[in-house]
């Protein structure tokens, strides 16, 4: 019984000075409350629909979708996107064109339709909502590295 | 047999003897009026999504994840919303089609849902047929393209809307399909 009682109090003592040592780091975490209140969920945030394309952050990049996606069908069955952006149907529709990459099976060869591998749209491509981001991104794209580079001065 | 007519046909002929003239006439008029009222009222239960729901469950299920179940606007589009014209005789023809419905109903046509997954190409097209040909009445029921605000609208909304549909050239249907439902194998449909 004694024994027992001198492991639990050993253990509250490990346990309050963990608390303590993580009240003095001030761990910042995303949440931004306390562990034991419940923050207000934000607003749900709007997808952009304005058609604006944005700007790739490299060329490989894919890009983002700037119009709404919802309720767009896209299974065995049917593929609303391609109903739009499929070669045959870009003068209809006046979207741009998946590229020829999207043609390519996985050796290089390009086929007739659209390669399986990219069927699924939006494995790579997403919408964009006007959510405010929660840590600011310091992604440098090439331009800025190759100017980094070449005036070394005005390195930031 | 021709005796026992004959002596019918002089009942009916005959001034009636028990009733005066008055209450056979208001009784005649009211039993018209609860006829009528009963007509009426099957009618208006054959409009309600419950009637439909009974045998198409499924399609309500998807329903309800579409713009037309929930929106910021909080207008709702029922299954007679889209499926049988507002108008009068239209109705009456849709409802002498609809009969032919309850009898596919009973030899199970779309039964089970691989029956339905099976014939519901068919009878998508069925809809478009229709809505094509009617230039999309139900839709214009609700939307109607002259008080669309193009400054409100989506750029590719009004790409679309300001062209091929003011023109004539298409309707809402040739643009919009599966705007309610989800969409049977569409290889074979133009515009896919
Ligand atoms: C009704 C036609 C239509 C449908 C359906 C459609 N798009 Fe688009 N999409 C467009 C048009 C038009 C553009 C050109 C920019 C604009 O006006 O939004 C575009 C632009 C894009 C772009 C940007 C291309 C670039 O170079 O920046 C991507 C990515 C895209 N769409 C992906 C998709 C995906 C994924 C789907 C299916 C979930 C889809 N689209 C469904 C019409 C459509
Ligand atoms: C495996 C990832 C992947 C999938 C899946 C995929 N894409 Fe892409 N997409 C890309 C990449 C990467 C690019 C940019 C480089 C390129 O063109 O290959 C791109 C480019 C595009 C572009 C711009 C083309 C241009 O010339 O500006 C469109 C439009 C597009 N994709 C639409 C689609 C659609 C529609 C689908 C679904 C049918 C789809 N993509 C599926 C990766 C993907
Ligand atoms: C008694 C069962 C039953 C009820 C109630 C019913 N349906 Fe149907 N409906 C069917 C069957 C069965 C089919 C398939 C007919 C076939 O296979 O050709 C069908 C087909 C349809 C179609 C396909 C279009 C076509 O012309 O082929 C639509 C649209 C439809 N029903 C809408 C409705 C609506 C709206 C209601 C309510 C007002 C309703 N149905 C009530 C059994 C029913
Ligand atoms: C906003 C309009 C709209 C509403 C509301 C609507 N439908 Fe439809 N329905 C359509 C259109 C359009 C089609 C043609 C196929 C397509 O484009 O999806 C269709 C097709 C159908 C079909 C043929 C099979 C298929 O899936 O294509 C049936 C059955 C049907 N609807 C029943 C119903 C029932 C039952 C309800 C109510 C729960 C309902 N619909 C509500 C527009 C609507
Ligand atoms: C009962 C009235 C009604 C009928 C009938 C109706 N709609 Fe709608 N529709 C609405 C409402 C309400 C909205 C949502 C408006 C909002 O809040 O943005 C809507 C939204 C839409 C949208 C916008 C979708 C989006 O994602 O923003 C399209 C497209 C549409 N309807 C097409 C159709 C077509 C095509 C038909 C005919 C098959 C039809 N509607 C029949 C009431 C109706
Ligand atoms: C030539 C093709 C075409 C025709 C015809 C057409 N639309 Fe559209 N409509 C579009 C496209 C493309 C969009 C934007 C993409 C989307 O919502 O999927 C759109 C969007 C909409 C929207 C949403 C508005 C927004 O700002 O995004 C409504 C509502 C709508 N259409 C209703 C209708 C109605 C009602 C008709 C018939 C009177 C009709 N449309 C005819 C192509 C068309």
């Amino acid at each position: 019984m004694k024994r027992i009682a001198i492991v639990v109090v050993v253990l509250l003592g490990v346990v309050g000075a963990s608390l303590a040592v993580g009240a003095g780091n001030q761990i910042d975490t995303l949440r931004k409350a306390a562990i034991d209140r419940e923050p207000e969920a934000p607003a749900i945030a709007q997808v952009e629909n304005n058609d604006i394309r944005r700007k790739r952050a490299y060329p490989m990049q894919p890009p983002t979708i700037p119009h709404k996606i919802d309720g767009y069908q896209v299974d065995l069955k049917v593929n609303r996107c391609m109903a739009c952006h499929s070669r045959h149907r870009t003068e209809a529709s006046q979207a741009p064109m998946v590229s020829v990459t999207h043609f390519m099976d996985r050796d290089g060869n390009f086929l007739a339709e659209i390669s399986a591998r990219r069927y699924f749209c939006q494995q790579c491509h997403v919408p964009q909502t006007n959510a405010r981001p929660l840590l600011a991104n310091d992604f440098h794209d090439i331009d800025d590295l190759l100017r980094a580079s070449q005036s070394p001065s005005q390195q930031h | 047999m021709k005796a026992f007519l004959r002596k019918y046909w002089r009942v009916i002929t005959s001034p009636s003897r028990y009733y005066s003239l008055g209450f056979l006439t208001l009784g005649g008029f009211t039993m018209g009026i609860i006829f009528w009222g009963g007509f009426n009222t099957a009618m208006e239960f054959t409009n309600t999504e419950t009637f439909c729901v009974s045998c198409h469950e499924n399609i309500y299920d998807e329903l309800q994840q579409t713009i037309h179940f929930t929106n910021r606007s909080g207008v709702r589009a029922i299954c007679s919303s889209c499926h049988v014209p507002h108008d009068w005789t239209d109705k009456i023809a849709r409802k002498m089609q609809a009969s032919k419905e309850v009898w596919a109903w009973v030899t199970g046509s779309i039964s089970t849902p691989e029956k339905f997954e099976a014939r519901r190409l068919a009878l998508a097209q069925h809809e478009w047929a229709r809505l094509k040909a009617n230039d999309s009445l139900e839709c214009r029921n609700c939307h109607e393209f002259s008080y669309m605000d193009f400054t409100r609208q989506s750029p590719r909304a009004v790409n679309m809307h300001s062209t091929a549909l003011a023109s004539g050239d298409k309707t809402c249907i040739d643009c919009h399909k599966g705007i309610a439902h989800r969409l049977p194998d569409m290889s074979d449909v133009h515009g896919f």
